[in-house]
Parts: C-alpha cells; sequence; structure tokens
C-alpha cells in the first residue's frame, strides 16, 4: 500500500489502549490519523499496521492475517472480533476505530492480553481423544453421520474472543471453564471415538464449570468463525441434569 | 538478562537453561518432533516465537496425500513415489521420498487414532480426494484421488491435535519466545541457541545436546504471498549466519490461486473437486496446457500457463491481471460440506461466494523447496570443500525450513503436511536413540556465545538508521519483481545489486524502540535480518541455476539440462558462492526412477 497516491487516500481517526509496565503511566488511549485507500475496503490488522509504521512502538499479535490462526483477538469499537477478518466498513462508526485489548484478561501490554488463564481452563478439560478403540494400525471407523456431529466444533481456532466477551468468565476466570474450553470439551464428548464421556462429564458436574453460563449469548455474537459455543454449553447442561435425574 | 537498550548481552552474565533436547519452532514439524521427544522422556523444550497454534501449519486446507488406499483399495506407496519423483522434475531424494511415501500411511493412521477429524467416506474411512499430479500405476493409471482430508481445514485439524497430543504427553513449551542465533562451539557443534522470552525481554542461552529447527517457511520475502506474517525464515537464517550450507534455494513454488490482491491462499483441493481455470473467454485453458490431467497438473505448470494466460492479455478483470477460478457448478451443497473454510474466505477477501461467482485467483508465492539441508533422520548436512557432505553436530532440521529434499524442484500438493509429521518423527526419534547411546557435545567457550550474541546486540544498540519495516517492503518489491514465474537473467542481475544495497541498508538497521516487555519492533528488526539472508541466497542460487527445472524457469535457458544441473544447488553466506550437490538415486526398496520429460 505504500505506493498508493495522496488523492486516494483518506483519513481515518484511530485511537489505541497504551500500556508498558516497564513505563510508570497508567494505560491510556493514543489518538492518531492514518491515512488509508479510499476505494478499498482495508482490514482493522492492515489499519493497526499503518498506525506501527507512523508509531513502531505499538504491540499487538499477528500471523495468519486470514482468520485462522487466532492470534488477533482484539476488542475493536466495542465488540471483540479478529483484527484481520473485520473489514473497516464493519467496524469503523463515525470515522472513527478505538482498539483495546480482549477484556478481561491481565494485559502484558498495549493490545496483547496474558492468555494463561484461558489456555489452562483449555486443558483442565482433556483436550485430546480418549479412546481404547481397536485399530489395527488403521483409522477408528467413524460414519459420515459421526463426523458429521463435530462440525461447528473442531473449528474453534482459540482466539479467546467468546470467553473474554463472556461476563460469567469475567468474573469466575478460574472457576467457570468459559465458552472455549466448553465447546472443546463438547467437540470430544461428541466424538464417537472418544469413549470418556462419563468421565468428562464427571469432572465438568459442579458449580461452577458449566453451570455459571447464564445464556448471555456474547459467545454466540462475538464468534468470529460463526461457531455456537451456547449450543454446546446447553447440550452439556443437558446430559448432566439427564445423568443427574 | 533483560533486553533495554541498556548494555550489551555478553556470555559471562547471560543465564542458562539446559535441556536434553530443544525444538525450535511450534507448527505441524516441531510439534511432531516434540511430541516425540516428551514422551521418550527426555527433558524438552518446544521453542515458538508465537503461542504454538498460531503456527502457519494451521494455514494449509486441502489435505495430506499418503497412500493410506482409503478411496481406491489398490493404491501403493509407490505410485505415490513416482509422482512426487517426477513432481520434483527429478531433483528430489529418492531415499528421502522412498522414506516419507512408505511411512506416511503408517503417521496418517497414528495422527487419526490421535483425534484428527479426518472427513470420512461412506465406509467410514478417512476421505481422500484429487490433487495435482497425482496418479495410479506409475503414470499409466489415470488420476488418483490420494489426498486425506478434514473438509478444507486439515492444517487446522492437524495443528490442533499436535498440540493437543503434546498437551497430553506433557511438552514442555516455552511459548513466545524469539531465537535468535544457534551456538556452535569449536568443533562446530551446535550447542543451543540464544533466545529471548519475548513477554519479558529476558535473553537466555538454551543449551542443549540436540537443536532441531522447525521453523518452517519464509514467503515473506515475497511482497505477494499465501504465508503468515511470521513466515520470516528464522531457523534458515540462522544456519546461514552459523556459516552452514542451504540447498536448493532458488526453488519457490508460486501456488495457481492465491485470491488476486490479498494473496490468501484457495485449495489445489478446489480443482480436485471439480473446479477449474478459466481466462477472460471463459475458456478452460489449461486444456490446452496440460491435456491429459487439465486442472490437476503440477503447481508449476499450472502457475506458468496462468501467467502465459494474463501475458498474452487474456487475463480477466479491468487489468486483465487474474485468472477465475470456477466452482459455481459444483452446487452450494458440495461447497459447503467440502471446502467451507474457502467459501468463508472468498466472501472476507474477494466479496463474492463462489457459489454464485468464480473466485479471482493469481499464482502467489507460497512455499520454499529449498531450505536446511538435512538426511532422511533430520541430521543437517553441510557440504566440504572437496565438496563432500558432513554431518553437523547436535544440530536437526524437519519440515519447511529443511531440505530433506522430498520436494526438489516442485513440490507436490499435499505433501508439505506429510513431508511435516513424518520427519518432525524421523529426527525426533534419531535424537532419542542417539541420547540412549550418549551424545558427545563438547561445551562452548565464552567466545562461542558472545558471537552469536553479535547480531542481536547490534540491533539493540543500533542509535540511528532506518526502521526495518521500510527495508522490509523494498526487499519484497526487488524479490517479487525479478524472482517471480518467470525469471530473467537481466531481472536477477539488477535484483542482486538492488539486494546488494539492502543489505548495506540493513547494516544500519535502527531499532528504535529498546523497551524490554514484549517489544514486536525488536522481534520484526531481527526476523528482517532472516528475510534477508533467504532471499539473497534465494537471488544468487536463482542467477547460477542455468536451466528451467521445477518452480525455476527462466526465458535464457528454457530446458532442463540433466547434463549440468540434475543437482541440487548449496549456497555458503560468507561465499555468495553456489555449488553443487548430487541428487539421491539409490532409494532402498523400489528402482531409482531415472528422469524423462515432464508432461501432464
Amino acid at each position: 500500500m505504500n505506493s498508493i497516491a495522496a488523492e486516494q487516500l483518506k483519513t481515518l481517526k484511530v485511537s489505541i489502549y497504551r500500556y508498558d509496565p516497564d513505563i510508570g503511566k497508567k494505560p491510556y488511549m493514543q489518538s492518531m490519523d492514518i491515512d488509508i485507500p479510499k476505494d478499498k475496503d482495508i482490514m482493522v490488522l492492515d489499519a493497526l499496521q499503518l498506525a506501527k509504521e507512523i508509531d513502531p512502538t505499538i504491540s499487538f499479535r499477528r500471523s495468519c492475517r486470514e482468520g485462522v490462526c487466532g492470534s488477533d483477538g482484539m476488542n475493536i469499537n466495542g465488540k471483540n472480533g479478529l483484527g484481520c477478518i473485520t473489514p473497516l466498513s464493519e467496524a469503523v462508526r463515525g470515522n472513527k476505530l478505538e482498539l483495546r485489548p480482549l477484556p478481561g484478561l491481565p494485559v502484558v501490554k498495549d493490545l496483547i492480553v496474558d492468555m494463561t488463564q484461558f489456555v489452562d481452563q483449555y486443558k483442565k478439560i482433556q483436550p485430546y481423544l480418549i479412546t481404547d478403540k481397536k485399530t489395527d494400525g488403521k483409522e477408528i471407523p467413524q460414519t459420515v453421520e459421526d463426523r458429521d456431529k463435530l462440525d461447528g466444533l473442531y473449528e474453534c481456532i482459540m482466539c479467546g474472543c467468546c470467553s473474554t466477551a463472556c461476563p460469567s468468565f469475567w468474573w469466575n476466570p478460574d472457576k467457570f471453564l468459559g465458552p472455549a474450553a466448553l465447546l472443546q470439551a463438547y467437540r470430544f464428548i461428541s466424538d464417537s471415538r472418544d469413549v470418556a464421556t462419563e468421565e468428562r462429564l464427571d469432572q465438568l458436574e459442579d458449580a461452577f464449570s458449566v453451570f455459571r453460563c447464564h445464556g448471555i449469548m456474547n459467545c454466540v455474537s462475538v464468534c468470529p468463525k460463526g461457531l455456537n459455543p451456547n449450543k454446546a454449553i446447553n447440550e452439556i447442561k443437558k446430559m448432566l441434569i439427564k445423568r443427574a435425574i | 538478562m533483560a533486553m533495554n537498550g541498556k548494555g550489551y548481552l555478553d556470555a559471562s552474565s547471560l543465564p542458562v537453561k539446559e535441556f536434553d533436547g530443544i525444538i525450535v519452532g511450534g507448527g505441524g514439524s516441531g510439534l511432531m518432533a516434540g511430541l516425540q521427544l516428551a514422551q521418550s522422556g527426555m527433558n524438552t523444550a518446544v521453542v515458538s516465537k508465537v503461542f504454538p497454534t498460531r503456527s502457519h501449519t494451521v494455514s494449509a486446507q486441502g489435505g495430506i496425500t499418503c497412500a493410506i488406499a482409503s478411496a481406491d483399495p489398490n493404491d501403493d506407496w509407490r505410485w505415490h513415489m513416482y509422482d512426487t519423483v517426477k513432481g520434483s522434475d527429478f531433483i528430489g531424494d529418492q531415499d528421502s521420498i522412498e522414506y516419507m511415501c512408505q511411512e506416511g500411511p503408517a503417521t496418517v493412521f497414528e495422527l487419526e487414532n490421535m483425534g484428527l477429524p479426518f472427513s470420512r467416506t461412506e465406509e467410514g474411512k478417512i476421505y481422500q480426494r484429487a490433487f495435482g499430479g497425482q496418479s495410479k500405476d506409475y503414470g499409466k493409471g489415470g488420476q488418483a484421488e490420494r489426498t486425506c482430508a478434514a473438509a478444507d481445514r486439515t492444517g487446522h485439524a492437524l495443528l490442533h491435535t499436535l498440540y493437543q497430543a503434546n498437551i497430553k504427553a506433557g511438552t514442555n513449551f516455552l511459548s513466545e519466545w524469539f531465537a535468535v542465533d544457534l551456538v556452535l562451539n569449536d568443533s562446530n557443534q551446535v550447542t543451543g541457541v540464544i533466545a529471548f522470552e519475548i513477554e519479558s525481554g529476558e535473553a537466555y542461552f538454551l543449551k542443549a545436546k540436540a537443536t532441531v529447527l522447525a521453523t518452517g517457511g519464509a514467503g515473506r520475502i515475497y511482497k505477494s504471498t499465501t504465508n503468515a506474517l511470521i513466515n520470516t525464515g528464522d531457523g534458515t537464517g540462522m544456519a546461514l549466519r552459523a556459516g552452514l550450507a542451504v540447498q536448493d534455494m532458488e526453488m519457490w513454488q508460486f501456488h495457481p490461486t492465491g485470491i488476486h490482491g490479498a494473496g490468501t491462499l484457495v485449495t489445489e483441493g478446489c480443482r480436485g473437486e471439480g473446479g477449474y481455470l478459466i481466462n477472460k473467454d471463459g475458456e478452460r485453458f489449461m486444456e490446452r496446457y496440460a491435456p491429459n490431467a487439465k486442472d490437476l497438473a503440477s503447481r508449476d505448470v499450472v502457475a506458468r500457463s496462468m501467467m502465459l494466460e494474463i501475458i498474452e492479455g487474456r487475463g480477466c478483470g479491468p487489468d486483465k491481471d487474474h485468472c477465475y477460478l470456477k466452482l459455481d457448478h459444483l452446487g452450494a451443497d458440495l461447497l459447503h460440506k467440502r471446502l467451507p473454510g474457502i467459501t468463508e474466505l472468498s466472501k472476507t477477501f474477494a466479496h463474492i461466494d463462489p457459489a454464485d461467482h468464480p473466485i479471482p485467483v493469481v499464482p502467489t508465492c507460497h512455499y520454499a523447496m529449498g531450505g536446511i539441508p538435512t538426511n532422511v533422520h533430520g541430521q543437517v548436512i553441510t557440504q566440504q570443500s572437496d565438496g563432500s557432505d558432513k554431518i553437523v553436530d547436535g544440530l536437526y532440521a524437519a519440515g519447511e525450513a529443511a531440505c530433506v529434499s522430498v520436494h526438489g524442484g516442485n513440490r507436490l500438493g499435499g505433501n508439505s503436511l506429510l513431508d511435516l509429521v513424518v520427519f518432525g518423527r524421523s529426527a525426533g526419534l534419531h535424537i532419542e536413540d542417539s541420547f540412549k547411546q550418549g551424545i558427545g557435545i563438547s561445551e562452548p567457550t565464552r567466545e562461542n556465545i558472545n558471537e552469536s550474541l553479535k547480531n542481536i546486540n547490534r540491533v539493540n544498540s543500533s542509535k540511528e538508521g532506518e526502521n526495518s519495516s521500510v527495508i522490509k517492503k523494498d526487499l519484497q518489491e526487488v524479490m517479487q519483481l525479478s524472482f517471480g514465474v518467470f525469471r530473467s537473467a537481466k531481472n536477477m542481475e539488477e535484483g542482486i545489486q538492488e539486494i546488494n544495497d539492502i543489505r548495506e541498508r540493513s547494516e544500519g538497521l535502527y531499532l528504535a524502540d529498546k523497551s524490554s516487555k514484549f517489544n514486536t519492533a525488536r522481534v520484526e528488526a531481527l526476523e528482517l535480518l532472516n528475510l534477508l539472508e533467504v532471499a539473497e541466497a534465494t537471488a544468487i542460487c536463482a542467477s547460477e541455476r542455468k536451466e528451467s527445472r521445477g518452480a525455476h524457469s527462466r526465458d535464457d535457458y528454457p530446458e532442463r539440462d540433466d547434463e549440468n544441473w540434475l543437482k541440487h544447488s548449496i549456497y555458503f553466506k560468507e561465499t555468495k558462492e553456489v555449488s553443487k550437490r548430487d541428487v539421491n538415486f539409490r532409494p532402498k526398496i523400489v528402482q531409482a526412477f531415472q528422469p524423462f520429460a515432464r508432461t501432464y
């Protein structure tokens, strides 16, 4: 984009959350004007890269720039999303773009949050296949119908947009597993090859792990992959209730 | 030892973390090697500059090619080997290709057993689709369907499954750590790496008896690439600065179908499922260039055909600068079931729904066939002055960073994921065995360590000069213009000149931000130095290989020259010279495939 002529540019007002633990200063919002193409709808990540060209100290994570690696989850004009697949046309209101880190997690620097708590909750649900099926050195058979049950579950990219949009997760990030981890819990429960459903449900059976979900559905509205963690959580709740009565 | 712009890093005060083995890179090959070592009980660390599931393996779409005989019960790994040798334009090492194709099925089934959610056939087996360059019965039995797929998200499914398996195995991750340079001792054995934790800015010497470079590709040397922003050839840069050889660096794959303007990948699986390319007249032009395989010819062939259509004025769009990939005839149901990710990407980046409208595509830099030369055990090889091979003690490489040379001059679709897992594991296995037998690596001296700190100290102490992002843009521009699909001597000479200038400018690289915590400007400055090494190696090797083979196509030498160039090219940073290395024609089980004219 360095070759675009000036008359084809317009100015966008960007406001970015800044925090550096090494500088004693409190977090603040840094405002700057950036030049963006007039006739091309660039992504929020592109705009952020332009801002970084002006001020190289701005820190954020990014990798695939196509919405599959989950690095650049951030709060964009108040809504969690991935910078790389959110076009400015969708995000910008009144020619303003406000970028903040994902809410509810400790901020490391600028737009970078500490994901430890998020990953720890993921690890708790035993995110791997537990199976005793005989394979004879081949695949474990699975019908097309059974495989279809994993659609909408396995595609999670662990960006954290859902869990950090969830008030229940903000409140109890150590005890409530959060929508992302629960979506994965249900992914393994739903897998016809997995034999540990009862064991998995045992681990989820307490007042916090699952039941702190109150169906607020922020997770569904922000998921950049269009997944529905709320539905998965409801299925788990149903299984737990069914077992109990 | 924190990096904060005050003082130099020095061996005398640099903290050391000691491991049996370290793996640099948390993508497919790194995680496969990590899994192997963790399961063997060795004290291992996977060092990754991003959280492992952010690695570029996640972007692989179409699948993992392997003769598991699901789509065709008579499929044979030898047919896969034949296709791969032919696809490589005969400079793939046949011992490695044989190993990969034969070991492949067990590895793919193991991944499935770990939980990888492959798509399924009606019989409940792993679903396989057609990909380019695939045949049955050594090219005589027509198109094969050999690419095992999880919809069009196979890389994502594979990487997450491997990450999950590593969680289960208790692998130790140094996540968001950046490896800067290898530390060699006086006997030129590798003793570990200098690395820093990005979050704290604390630098360490990570000492190990075995170091695996699994750092992936370097597609960001080009302006337009399907590669992630993190693909900056860090391991290749480290190897070159350590005085080691790199191999076949001129061989860059241009994927036929990157989304025009955005560069994002559209899987070859689209054509495997029945999609095809058209020009501005709506003509299915691949029928002219490859009458048998048509749109499923090898990637180098399809990319060149597309470029010719564009050059000859039959490109699509107002600037006639791309082609169309037509999928609408496949129906929304199939697209939804088999190509859901593509549908999503097309809507996001091309603003079209492939069920209604063809996708604008153009050949885009995708994959490095070249890299750090290794044997089938992942052991890094360098070349001695008499031209003979020498194993570098303590150093391994796997995946796209490596050149075990299963891809030669052109990689077949779906072979990269297979390469990752097969050779990630073989490196792990060899380290495990060597460790049992006892690895003798001598201690590095203080001077050795300080030598490896030079690079980062230079960046940390820079006082004025240019920002890395400016230099990077210029580098990418040169590579795009001078070392693309078609190459000419004049262009390449000019390109090399410009890279020389850019190297001089990079000596004056300025890191304005000296802060310690999560300083991404520091990471990007160091990445640029790696990109520059890879780009220069590419440029010089491209100019030296005076023939056209695989992905390397030049107008002054349009023919393949087996007499002089049925060889690997070997390049060293110090001399900037290119020598030759023999291609392996000694597979263990089958008879070697001899070169023939390559048509599709």
